[in-house]
């Protein structure tokens, strides 16, 4: 089923270099002086194969870009850069109406089912809809052509469902309709965004069978989208995880699973709950939240929430807030304010630097500041942060921190996956041992 | 059950007029939450574990009508004025909602939000003790203080979520109601959320009930679990117990419906959950049940208790005397059509 072979005929869609940026508005004063706010990357260089007949899965959290890239792959959200070839044409420089027909050849389930179909028509006009779109169909035929392809679905007799409307539907009901219209056409590739995540756990079982069926019976190739690693784990021949629109881990279903690489991967797969009582809650688990993709963070996009990150991960001033901000959630009020006042303004410290100053509070001087850093340093001395650190001194009024510059990770293959991780990657391990021995 | 709980419902029922009709979204349904207890609440969407949720503090949406128990310190909630259980809420009950941005005004301050609560329930309390209990709550959600006076806009998802952890216990509720609180967060997101609702029962010695259609949630987060089903609670016991040997069938076949990193093949209920408007005669649960006998489509079953902490509501597991003769046989059923199913 694991389509290896490379031959260039067994690939039916070929991403290189992809990049989906979106502008962002920004203020009124902003857009009078037409300043740029800035782009959000939500694809951000992108390339992978998708083989004949494979179910690749795209898995990750929000906001990881997962559902942009499957959008951006049909041609619905431009390309900023690179390209999508599928069967050999890039899609990314087509008109609207040669995409017109190449839709025919592609097409996508959506997560939610009540939304997906629109409850004025019938399921009749609905499932129905793409063949009235592209003109192939009408009438008899057309019908006929529904009621096929309701019973392809598992909705038989499909007379009970021709007249009626979403609303008669349950759930899993209207995921197989919407299916059916998917496959209607006859599409070559089946985007499929979360589509069994809505459903009810004893329902979704049946949609992923369904599905794994019309593979079989008619060799489409799946892109699944989703943020469940466990159903991936059932369906997809290959996983690709994604963060902040990278692929960060890319592999064979068994070894991402058997053997995860990405610290990313490996907190992804012990965070989900299993139904088992002797297990408890995990505890050390990354902290914080996928980050603001407006703002990404220096180097490594994941290194501000990963325990093993280290000297060339990408530290950075925000680093510092964070650190200092868990510090303070811990603490008494008063001895926070007591800790607080020694330091001024920490807002300057969302300017991502590798060389900046923390202010000291009113009148203190910025030996207090250093002193306080190394108490937090030796309080704290587990926290990755540290080894970013290259020197830290004090000042008139401020201490200057200086951190070892980012080193942007690349994705290296690494036995049968790809990773993009320093962890793994010799140059990097051996540029962090230099910085050891460098630091001040 | 539980030697002294702090909340303990008797045969609540709650009901809703549709156009369709009426909806027995709770239908005698019984349960106790001890003090630092985990009760997780599982069932399916429309099943009725959200109504009994609301249907527990009284918070229940117009045209619904509930009658039954609501034990909390000796007094009936059931019966009780609006006013009265407006008195009650915060400071001795608490609920934490699926969607934390509705819950939070948008034009306050988080300090706002704080503030208000512990003014409203201890006006006694002057602003630098608010601060200092608000502060303290909030630090424990991993919230920094330097962050008291943003908006709810400026937090992500998890944050927010936080945040409405700490403005429900802010007041030390002895019972909180959490209606699928980690429904919309990341998994990561959510099993921070889950580690820190289960540090509660350590920390406040709040009775939990949990209400989740996750499995994998109950099995890591609870002490007790009720499965409930059309409206019933159909198993109760320790999590433990009821995980590693459902005794409903409809436990077992929830169990191995559920997709985890484990499963090897992939398993679901036939049929769909029934109309709560017409739930079916007999056993609700007949239509889809592969254990299904002949009494189970004529005669509801009688709750059993299996164990001083186990109950089940199945004729598989008696009473045998209330089995009429014939009532031991399987049940005949014509093959189900998928398109019934999903």
């Amino acid at each position: 089923m694991t389509a290896v072979n490379s031959a260039k005929d067994d690939v039916l869609v070929s991403v290189r270099g992809l990049k989906t940026y979106y502008s962002l508005r920004g203020s009124f004063g902003q857009r009078l002086v037409g300043r740029e706010a800035g782009h959000v990357k939500a694809v951000d260089d992108v390339s992978f194969d998708l083989y004949r007949g494979e179910v690749l899965g795209l898995v990750g959290e929000s906001g990881s870009g997962k559902t942009t890239l499957g959008r951006t792959l049909l041609g619905l959200v431009p390309a900023t850069e690179g390209s999508v070839s599928f069967e050999g044409a890039d899609i990314t420089r087509m008109s609207e109406r040669e995409l017109r027909v190449l839709r025919r050849s592609m097409q996508i389930v959506f997560q939610d089912p009540h939304a997906s179909l629109n409850p004025a028509m019938t399921i009749e006009q609905s499932v129905g809809h793409p063949l009235t779109i592209h003109r192939i169909a009408r009438g008899r035929e057309l019908r006929q052509r529904v009621a096929e392809a309701l019973e392809t679905v598992g909705l038989a007799p499909a007379e009970q469902f021709l007249e009626k409307y979403p609303s008669d539907l349950s759930g899993g009901q209207k995921q197989r309709a919407v299916i059916a219209r998917a496959i209607i056409l006859n599409p070559l590739l089946l985007v499929a965004d979360e589509p069994v995540s809505m459903l009810d756990m004893s329902v979704r079982a049946k949609i992923l069978e369904l599905m794994l069926y019309l593979k079989h019976e008619f060799g489409f190739t799946y892109l699944y989208i989703t943020h469940d690693l466990a159903t991936a784990k059932f369906f997809c021949d290959r996983i690709a995880i994604l963060y902040l629109g990278r692929i960060v881990e890319m592999g064979p279903s068994a070894a991402i699973y058997e053997d995860p690489k990405h610290p990313y991967t490996k907190a992804l797969l012990k965070a989900i709950p299993e139904p088992d009582p002797l297990r408890s809650v995990p505890r050390d688990l990354p902290r914080g939240e996928v980050p603001d993709a407006a703002r990404p963070p220096l180097g490594c996009s994941f290194h501000p929430r990963c325990s093993a990150a280290f000297e060339v991960c990408g530290w950075e001033s925000r680093d510092l807030r964070d650190l200092l901000e868990i510090r303070w959630a811990r603490m008494a009020a008063a001895e926070y304010e007591a800790e607080r006042a020694t330091i001024g303004d920490i807002a300057a410290l969302d300017q991502p630097a590798t060389s900046f100053r923390v202010a000291a509070g009113n009148g203190r001087p910025g030996s207090e500041v250093l002193a306080l850093l190394e108490t937090i340093r030796g309080e704290m001395p587990d926290e990755p942060f540290w080894k970013g650190v290259r020197a830290l001194t004090a000042a008139d009024g401020y201490a200057e921190v200086e951190l070892f510059p980012p080193v942007v990770p690349r994705l290296l293959p690494l036995g049968r996956a790809h990773v993009e991780c320093h962890l793994y990657d010799a140059e990097a391990l051996r540029e962090a041992d230099a910085r050891q021995a460098a630091r001040l | 059950m539980t030697a002294d709980p702090v909340v303990s419902v008797r045969d609540l029922r709650v009901y809703y007029g549709t156009l369709r009709g009426t909806v027995r979204a709770v239908d005698r349904v019984s349960l106790e939450i001890g003090a630092g207890q985990v009760l997780g609440l599982v069932g399916e969407s429309g099943c009725g574990k959200s109504t009994l949720g609301r249907g527990i503090l009284g918070l229940l949406p117009e045209g619904a009508v509930s009658d039954g128990e609501v034990l909390y310190a000796g007094q009936n909630l059931v019966n009780m004025s609006p006013r009265e259980l407006r008195r009650l809420r915060g400071p001795e009950l608490g609920l934490i909602f699926q969607e934390p941005m509705t819950r939070l005004n948008p034009l306050m301050r988080i300090e706002e939000h704080f503030s208000e609560t512990l003014k409203q329930h201890e006006p006694s309390l002057d602003d630098r003790e608010i601060r200092r209990r608000s502060l303290e709550t909030l630090g424990r959600m991993g919230i920094p203080p330097t962050r008291f006076r943003q908006y709810p806009h400026e937090f992500s998802g998890g944050m927010r979520q936080r945040i409405m952890i700490a403005l429900a216990l802010l007041l030390r509720p002895k019972l909180l109601i959490a209606d699928e609180p980690t429904t919309s967060l990341d998994v990561i997101v959510e099993a921070q959320i889950l580690s820190i609702l289960a540090d509660l029962r350590q920390s406040f010695g709040t009775a939990l009930l949990l209400i989740t259609h996750n499995l994998g949630i109950v099995a890591e987060a609870c002490d007790r679990v009720a499965v409930m089903y059309a409206g019933q609670i159909v198993e109760e016991g320790t999590a433990r117990e009821v995980f590693s040997e459902p005794a409903h069938p409809y436990t077992r076949e929830l169990l191995r419906s559920t997709i985890s990193l484990d499963t090897k093949e992939l398993h679901s209920i036939p049929g769909a959950p029934p109309s709560l408007i017409e739930p079916p005669r007999g056993c609700r649960f007949h239509p889809r049940c592969p254990d299904a006998m002949q009494v189970c489509a004529v005669n509801p079953p009688v709750e059993q208790e299996l164990d001083r902490d186990r109950r089940v509501l199945c004729w598989l597991h008696g009473p045998a005397e209330e089995v009429p003769e014939d009532g031991w046989s399987p049940l005949e059923r014509q093959e189900l059509a998928v398109a019934e199913e999903a």
